[in-house]
């Protein structure tokens, strides 16, 4: 069959809603696209360790402790059933990482803002996960098999994680009137970038309209950044704070709050690599990485000696 | 860093959810043996007592068939209505049939 054939056939399949699985044909801009956009979700999850990292040996409770263990625990889980699924597409581990190292790829650009404070740490759960979980709630419905089964698994997990910030937000809101002003401070740092994360305006983004013909994505970003603001006002007013935007008003007539226009020069200045932390977050995860060589050579040792023993 | 990285080989992890169900792919693991293929399915796939038993095996001795040949791979069957119950024609009145 031409290649016009088997895309029409493609395409008539995503039409059904019918998922797309690794043998099956694909066009190659769509394999590329999921390519790019998957190992970009896995090292997100990965990069975002770092800013909470920050904080277990100074959370300031044994319960707070071992529950910030658990949720970078989760989301090294989470980077990992992404790099799974992507690997289905035939790119490796390797040339996934080489990307990541080299530049090529990139992560979302929340983690490139320090954790300052332990309230922080309340903002990035809450919100960033809160932001995070709406964009993953959408792509639980995405084309691609392996991808989608990952974001179920994923959208399981992640609820406790915006729970657990929002938590840590509500437990200082009500503090004295420093822990409160910290809070505050948190949400200001936070709520923008916040907003950032789902990318361009509609009508600004390059990859967004192939994406939506091919169900990669399943609603547009401007469709999931109201989603995420229009669920969150109630719970910044529920602790007391208040979102850093004059703009911010209910629209009787919409159904939605309108906000204010996002700062896009910050964004594009913070994803071309300008953002207060993106050196450190990537020779971090160089460092890391090579450091964690010569543990994969010796597995990789110990289990050709035990087989040749087995052999032998 | 561009050199080849050793990444270990690569494995599929089945997970049976309860006792009595059949496994269910979960999703892959990097692994260099057997042990710590289970190890790692474990951490990666059941952090929230998902499963009470994990099977792992290397990808590349999978052997599946092809989408493309689908049709014809699978027609043997399409013509055999007679495997299914209700082919057969019973008697008006029979009961626990």
């Amino acid at each position: 069959m031409e290649n016009q054939e088997l895309e029409i056939l493609f395409q008539q399949k995503i039409d059904r809603e019918e998922k797309i699985e690794p043998k099956d044909w694909m066009p190659e801009a769509y394999r590329k696209h999921l390519i790019r956009q998957i190992s970009q979700h896995a090292h997100s999850e990965v990069i975002g360790m770092q800013p909470e990292g920050n904080w277990i040996t100074r959370a300031p409770s044994l319960r707070s402790k071992v529950v910030l263990l658990a949720k970078i625990q989760d989301e090294a889980g989470h980077g990992l059933y992404l790099y799974s699924a992507a690997e289905t597409l035939g790119v490796t581990r390797d040339e996934m990482l080489n990307a990541l190292h080299e530049e090529r790829a990139k992560y979302s650009s929340i983690f490139n803002y320090p954790t300052l404070t332990w309230a922080d740490i309340g903002a990035v759960g809450w919100l960033v996960d809160g932001a995070a979980i709406v964009n993953q709630v959408s792509l639980q419905r995405t084309s691609y098999g392996p991808y989608s089964r990952g974001m179920v698994r994923i959208c399981k997990e992640e609820s406790f994680h915006q729970r657990q910030g929002y938590e840590i937000m509500a437990h200082m809101a009500q503090g004295t009137p420093e822990q409160k002003a910290m809070a505050q401070d948190a949400l200001n740092r936070f709520w923008w970038p916040s907003l950032m994360m789902f990318g361009p305006h509609d009508s600004d983004s390059a990859h967004s309209a192939k994406a939506m013909r091919w169900k990669i994505k399943r609603e547009t970003n401007d469709e999931l950044r109201q989603k995420f603001v229009d669920k969150t006002v109630q719970q910044v007013e529920v602790i007391g704070l208040t979102i850093p935007d004059p703009e911010l008003k209910w629209n009787e007539e919409k159904g939605h709050y309108d906000f204010g226009e996002i700062n896009w020069d910050e964004f594009y200045n913070v994803i071309s690599g300008n953002g207060p932390c993106n050196k450190q977050r990537l020779s971090h995860h160089k460092k890391a990485h090579d450091n964690g060589a010569w543990v994969r050579e010796a597995a990789e040792a110990y289990a050709r000696k035990k087989q040749k023993s087995v052999a032998a | 860093m561009s050199k080849q990285d050793n990444q270990w080989p690569l494995w599929e992890v089945f997970i049976q959810s309860k006792t009595g169900l059949p496994y269910k792919h979960a999703g892959s693991v990097h692994a260099p043996d057997k042990e710590m293929a289970l190890q790692n399915a474990r951490d990666v796939y059941t952090r929230r007592s998902e499963g009470t038993s994990i099977w792992v095996v290397l990808s590349d001795n999978i052997v599946a068939s092809n989408p493309d040949d689908q049709e014809a791979f699978f027609d043997p069957a399409n013509d055999k209505v007679y495997r299914h119950p209700t082919f057969y024609v019973m008697p008006e009145g029979a009961k626990h049939i």
